[in-house]
């Protein structure tokens, strides 16, 4: 059996949803109740069946739609894929990657086929059937991180490593929380996070660099962040802030349950064989409130952290307009009784 | 300079002679007297090997004159420099060295030039002086809008009301700017002087 691939639309009439299954397999990301930074690196190894840790490339429900979106994206603002042009060799380590991943997870949706250089991709829910070089970009329709990352949920960038250091030198941004790939590629790891408060001064960079330059061959690594968005829309890009930025200002007491996602992303990190770069997905899920408080155990701790939040994060994130409509919604599903320990629903 | 900053903002040093075999300056306005100062502490004979390139807005000429580098080059603006930086700086030798004086946006673009033809930006010589105007890319429209002095600012190529970000890149020699009142359009925060 396969996954049914669901019609939504991430923008206009926001038909997107989550399936029972899938609010019950939501990375939700808050393992206690209260949240502060800390650099909550794992190894990404297969977790339980059923979780969007099944397979180290989750694809889910959401497949379909969310190749559609990206396509939108890129149409109206092509500077949203870049890749300087010493990172092709990473854009074909990372075309083998996916690809190998996919075919792994969900055979009966791809297949890859291989005959020395020449391989055939086999993509059934987006009916794509390619064969090409291993190697010639001349074969494919899109230079390698494109045509593959066109076809993979959630937004990767490629990090250089050189001088002791990550370079943002590669990327497909179209679902991104309020940053862009035309302005910090090029930048180091230090300087593209310039802008996030209290991290710095906590020294999180200095060992998330020292822990990434580090990740081997074969041991992929994970993280997961957070933030909150309005409406359930990937592109919220800073490119169009101004487009999007007046959902904020439509929070309600009537319409929060719809409209507030907790919008969590699953970074992961993984080195790349021939060219030694670091790939970086960042995997965006999003859950509105109403699916969210579907479980008992998320809406008490959720309520506690947002509460809770430090306003310097409450900023950065964005929250502080409707952060007091979303906190007195939530508070009416907080009895106040203990949360159990772990990320899971009781 | 600003009080408060982040890690993606540069910071400018004091220009000081370094070991090497031609030496070039690019400079603006009272970035002039960046390399007059640092004159006094060169050794003798250093400007015999220096070609100074300089944007003068009408001032400082005599005193990079007395210096007598190898090669003067008056330019009117940055932009009918840029042909000619190009070229120097795609056919410079090993063991050119670079100092840059001046507005952050002269350093910025030079800059800029400079990484383009391989130099690595830590091995270049930055002193600032002068305006603190900025160079800002509006990141909606991407048009790029010379000498901001206030907070916020006007994009000049789509006209949103923007904030001038500390966040800074090398690639574009450009601060970012990001619609000011995108939640709610008839906010219009005062507009201030903030980089004169």
């Amino acid at each position: 059996m396969g996954i049914t691939f669901r019609k939504e639309t991430f923008r206009d009439d926001f038909t997107f949803k989550n399936s029972p299954e899938h609010i019950r397999r939501f990375p939700f990301p808050f393992n206690e109740d209260a949240y502060m930074y800390a650099v909550n690196i794992e190894p990404h190894v297969v977790g339980p069946k059923g979780s969007v840790l099944e397979n180290l490339i989750d694809v889910d429900e959401h497949y379909v739609a969310e190749m559609q979106d990206r396509a939108l994206v890129l149409a109206e603002d092509p500077l949203r894929c870049q890749s300087l042009p010493h990172m092709t060799l990473a854009g074909w380590d990372l075309l083998e990657l996916l690809m190998e991943q996919q075919a792994l997870g969900y055979p009966e949706h791809f297949t890859l086929e291989r005959d020395g250089d020449r391989w055939r991709w086999i993509n059934r829910p987006l009916g794509i059937d390619d064969t090409f070089i291993f190697g010639d970009t001349s074969t494919l329709p899109y230079g390698p991180m494109e045509y593959i990352t066109r076809q993979s949920q959630g937004d990767f960038c490629i990090l250089d490593q050189r001088d002791g250091n990550l370079w943002m030198d590669a990327g497909m941004v179209t679902t991104q929380a309020d940053w862009s790939l035309d302005f910090d590629i090029g930048m180091n790891f230090f300087e593209w996070h310039a802008p996030v408060p209290l991290a710095h001064e906590k020294g999180i960079f200095t060992r998330a660099l020292k822990f990434l330059t580090n990740i081997q061959q074969g041991k992929p690594a994970r993280r997961l962040n957070w933030t909150m968005t309005i409406n359930p829309r990937l592109d919220t890009s800073p490119e169009n802030y101004h487009k999007w930025g007046p959902d904020r200002a439509t929070v309600t007491p009537e319409n929060v349950g719809d409209k507030v996602h907790l919008r969590v992303e699953l970074q992961s990190f993984w080195r790349l064989p021939r060219s030694n770069a670091i790939v970086f997905p960042i995997r965006c899920y999003l859950i509105k409130m109403d699916e969210l408080v579907t479980q008992p155990k998320w809406a008490r701790r959720l309520h506690r952290v947002i509460r809770d939040l430090p306003e310097e994060l409450a900023t950065y994130k964005g929250l502080t307009r409707y952060r007091p409509t979303l906190v007195e919604w939530l508070s009416k599903l907080d009895d106040g009784s203990p949360t159990s320990p772990g990320f899971g629903p009781d | 300079m600003t009080a408060k900053t982040i890690i993606s903002r540069p910071v400018y040093g004091t220009l000081s002679p370094q070991p090497g075999k031609h030496h070039l300056f690019i400079a603006d306005a009272e970035g002039a007297l960046a390399i007059t100062d640092m004159a006094g502490k060169a050794p003798p004979g250093f400007f015999d090997g220096a070609e100074i390139v300089f944007i003068p807005g009408g001032k400082h000429i005599a005193a990079l004159e007395a210096l007598k580098p190898m090669q003067l080059h008056i330019a009117p603006s940055f932009a009918s420099l840029l042909p000619r930086l190009k070229q120097m700086l795609t056919n410079a030798h090993m063991g050119l060295r670079l100092y840059l004086a001046g507005t952050e946006g002269l350093i910025g673009q030079a800059m800029q030039v400079a990484l383009e033809a391989g130099i690595d930006h830590t091995s270049i010589e930055t002193e600032h002086r002068g305006s603190l105007a900025r160079r800002m890319q509006c990141v909606h429209c991407k048009g790029i809008t010379e000498n901001v002095t206030t907070q916020p600012a006007t994009c000049s190529h789509c006209g949103l009301l923007l904030l001038v970000r500390d966040h800074y890149s090398r690639r574009l020699a450009a601060f970012q700017g990001v619609c000011i009142n995108a939640e709610d359009r008839s906010e219009s925060p005062p507009i201030e002087e903030a980089f004169p």
